[in-house]
């Protein structure tokens, strides 16, 4: 399915496959059906189908001349931002009634290198407050739940979770969440101590934290200025690696960020198991004192147990 | 009672009425003397006072230190402000480098090491002006150190001699300028104007090297020389582009210094040494009378021209500084020791800098001395006048008068009418040429000396007439016609025949050649004058 992969719907967008607009729609409609997650605190409905409309027009003046080059590849492309990256004429809050009605006059670099693609900015999503956090339960606007919760609770209608849920992990619990869900194709998240790498791994998506000073930190409101960076969440390596190359880069609006080499690898979508090496730390005490060594020690036994014996000599 | 007391406590082995007389006369008559030059004599003549400054200079740049806003002075309200300046949440600082070109040309300037790597923290306090909560500064390693001020000011007895100091200066950093509070007394409130926060300034922390407001006027006038040659600030100390704040105590020499005090309010350099001097009088007194000095701030009121204490510092601040996460070391380089890659743009060159140092005040007077052949104290006068020596300058090299004629017609006629009017030298109504044209018909011969005085005045009156129109039409020019000066002569030594007896008398041939050039208005050709009437009054 074309659902699952920015770059995947991108063929489809050029390809006129899918219309931008059907695509903008579907993933809000997915919004409001997963909206007892509270991954999002603002859905920019009506800027999304405006955007949306726009490409799509561009995409149908152009396409008949046979001239249409997509800004970029994820012109179209729905995806949403964690609500500390300051968003021009959309309200940022950072989970935060301090900040509650603000609307910056200006957008943070990264967002804007993704508007420049032509991608389509869905809404902003909650976090702990001011990024404070590492479960996305400390929000003024409500906790996150795990898409996910269902596997821990036991099985229970989709629709509707009740006061037993999981933590989607943080502080960019809602990015995660969206991903996960699958109302958006991206979302950029925040992380300074692990908030983009944490809930990546509780929603079960993938979360790349950058390098320090290779992606631009202006419009990121801050939580410690000396170790933030923007993360990018997304649910395959591949297209991680396809955003990370996108917004990297000096921004002169940030004196902190530094230049960094483009990525010469293309990763594929495709992965041949046989030739994959599979790494496991064999420092068990570090599970055993977490109290998680039973759920964690039989879920390695079960994966490893899965695949081919020769993957893991030290079995 | 209090200088008795005093005079007790530093003389004991001195007999007692003796040295209490002494002292009571002393103190009588220093209390008499208010503006003479001997402020800088002590109350006690044991207490001597210290004075440190901290001066705080604008940066003369058309951006401000770490966002692109543009530096004005006088405009409309919160029109000069950029997203940085008002601390969106978000923002980050960018450093402007003509401050950072700034601050190197001033330390180079004041004979500073220049610190090729510095860095910037973050100072934390809370005023409504400063909408960060903090303000960006160099407190750990500023760009410059260890630094001289070396200035000059007229003294002596007959305040003619120039004479020459020296300060340390401790160091100079860049720091952000906060905003303007403005308070409304009648409607209880405070309104903001953030046009001035974040422009940029340098901080010159100096040693207390000063013993006097004297001392500190003339250090504050020439480092106000030094910026506005540089360029590098304005140096407008009403305008607030030079603020100046000074630390003062007393101590006995030899003794640990005393208590200091910090007086802010200052905005000319006039006032700055009335502070000083009320403050220093005012810690003495306090002293003598058994009372101990508070380390805290006072402002100065010019009006009654004392100093008052500041309502409260709330003790000692916190100011929690820390690096600045945002901006990383400042590094500066020289040429042909630039790492490969580096953007042209992105680097300052510590040698080039200096090689672009324009002529510095000190080193302007030293020429003028010794290129015109003037004396130090006119050479003095003018580099301390904003544009006379430039004046001087070019009257010189449009005249045939020399230099040392010209110096006295700048330095006299020309200031004194400025000085009248209060006009600035490039407002004067006589401009250079026109005084260099009275001067060349001076050399010629066309006018007297003491005629050449009224046509100047004549010209500040009349600016668009020329000094040849005036002469003429006022009948100014020299008499030389031997005849009608005989006569004149004859006719000016009949009419004081008691001089006439005493022969050879220089005093009385002064007398009558000031008759003569009174009958002639001015315009008797001095020399041929006193030909003829030394040949008269010896006959």
């Amino acid at each position: 399915r074309s659902g699952r992969s920015p770059r995947r719907v991108s063929k489809a967008l050029r390809e006129g496959r899918v219309s931008a607009t059907d695509l903008c729609r579907k993933c809000l409609q997915r919004i409001r059906e997963t909206h007892y997650l509270n991954a999002y605190i603002s859905v920019t409905e009506e800027l999304a189908m405006q955007q949306a409309e726009r490409r799509r027009k561009l995409r149908l003046l152009r396409g008949y001349t046979f001239m249409w080059e997509p800004r970029g590849i994820l012109d179209g492309v729905p995806f949403s931002v964690k609500d500390n990256f300051c968003t021009q004429g959309v309200e940022t809050t950072c989970a935060s009634l301090m900040l509650k009605g603000y609307t910056p006059p200006f957008n943070a670099t990264v967002v804007q290198k993704l508007l420049d693609q032509g991608a389509v900015l869905l809404g902003k999503t909650n976090l702990d407050e001011f990024a404070m956090g590492s479960g996305s339960t400390d929000s003024s606007f409500g906790p996150v739940r795990n898409p996910w919760s269902e596997a821990v609770t036991g099985g229970r209608s989709s629709t509707e979770l009740g006061s037993d849920w999981a933590i989607a992990g943080g502080s960019s619990g809602g990015s995660a969440a969206a991903v996960a869900s699958l109302s958006c194709y991206l979302s950029l998240g925040s992380d300074t101590g692990g908030s983009t790498r944490n809930p990546g791994a509780l929603c079960g998506v993938v979360a790349l934290k950058p390098t320090y000073g290779v992606l631009s930190r202006h419009g990121l409101i801050p939580l410690v200025n000396s170790m933030d960076v923007p993360g990018i969440l997304t649910r395959r390596v591949c297209d991680a690696a396809i955003v990370l190359d996108i917004l990297r880069g000096p921004d002169e609006r940030d004196s902190t960020t530094v230049p960094s080499p483009a990525l010469d690898c293309a990763l594929t979508e495709e992965l041949d198991l046989t030739r994959i090496t599979v790494g496991i730390p064999q420092v068990t005490d570090w599970f055993q004192d977490a109290g998680q060594e039973v759920v964690v020690s039989s879920a390695l036994a079960g994966t490893a147990g899965g695949l081919p014996s020769d993957l893991f000599p030290w079995r | 009672m209090a200088a008795a007391s005093a005079g007790f406590i530093c003389n004991v082995n001195v007999p007692k009425p003796v040295v209490i007389k002494l002292f009571s006369l002393n103190h009588v008559i220093k209390r008499r003397l208010s503006t003479s030059v001997t402020r800088c004599q002590s109350h006690c003549p044991q207490m001597v006072g210290v004075v440190g400054l901290e001066v705080h200079a604008q940066i003369n740049s058309t951006s401000k230190l770490f966002s692109g806003s543009q530096v004005s002075f006088s405009s409309p309200p919160n029109s000069r402000v950029s997203y940085f300046d008002a601390s969106l949440p978000g923002t980050l600082p960018v450093l402007n480098r003509r401050c950072v070109e700034a601050a190197v040309m001033t330390g180079l300037a004041l004979n500073c090491t220049i610190n090729m790597k510095s860095l910037f923290d973050r100072k934390h306090y809370f005023y409504a002006d400063m909408p960060a909560g903090y303000q960006i500064t160099q407190q750990r390693l500023p760009i410059a150190v260890s630094g001289l001020l070396i200035y000059s000011h007229l003294g002596g007895p007959k305040r003619n001699q120039v004479i020459s100091k020296s300060i340390r200066i401790k160091q100079i950093q860049l720091e952000q300028d906060s905003g303007k509070s403005l308070h409304d007394e009648h409607q209880s409130q405070t309104l903001i104007d953030l046009n001035r926060a974040g422009v940029g300034l340098m901080e010159l922390v100096m040693e207390p090297d000063m013993s006097c407001g004297e001392e500190a006027a003339a250090a504050v006038r020439e480092l106000q020389l030094i910026l506005q040659a540089l360029g590098t600030c304005q140096g407008n100390m009403s305008e607030g582009q030079l603020r100046v704040d000074a630390n003062v105590s007393v101590h006995r020499p030899g003794e640990p210094l005393g208590v200091r005090t910090e007086v802010k309010n200052i905005n000319s350099i006039r006032h700055l040494a009335r502070a000083i001097d009320h403050e220093i009088q005012r810690q003495m007194e306090l002293l003598e009378q058994g009372g101990v000095v508070q380390n805290e701030t006072r402002a100065f009121d010019q009006k009654t021209g004392l100093t008052i204490p500041m309502r409260d510092k709330e003790g000692l601040q916190d100011y929690r500084f820390m690096p600045e996460p945002n901006l990383p070391p400042l590094l500066l380089y020289v040429s042909g020791r630039v790492p490969a890659g580096l953007d042209p743009s992105q680097v300052v060159l510590v040698d080039r800098v200096k090689a672009l140092l324009p002529e510095l005040p000190g080193v302007r007077r030293e020429r003028l001395v010794e290129e015109y052949g003037i004396l130090p104290e006119h050479s003095y006068t003018l580099v301390n006048e904003d544009g006379l020596a430039d004046y001087f300058e070019t009257v010189v090299k449009a005249t045939k008068a020399e230099p040392r004629k010209v110096i006295g017609w700048v330095v006299k006629e020309l200031l004194s009418n400025l000085n009248q009017q209060n006009l600035k030298v490039n407002q004067s109504l006589v401009a250079a040429r026109a005084l260099a044209e009275l001067l060349d018909l001076l050399e010629t011969g066309h006018v007297s000396s003491t005629a050449a005085k009224v046509v100047f005045q004549e010209l500040w009156k009349n600016p668009e007439k020329g000094a040849e129109k005036i002469i003429q039409e006022q009948n100014l020019g020299l008499m030389s016609d031997a005849a009608t000066l005989q006569i004149i002569c004859q006719k000016v030594v009949e009419s004081h025949p008691e001089e006439v007896d005493i022969p050879k008398n220089v005093i009385v041939l002064n007398k009558l050649m000031g008759q003569v050039q009174k009958e002639t208005k001015g315009r008797a050709d001095p020399v041929q004058v006193r030909a003829i009437l030394q040949e008269l009054t010896s006959s």
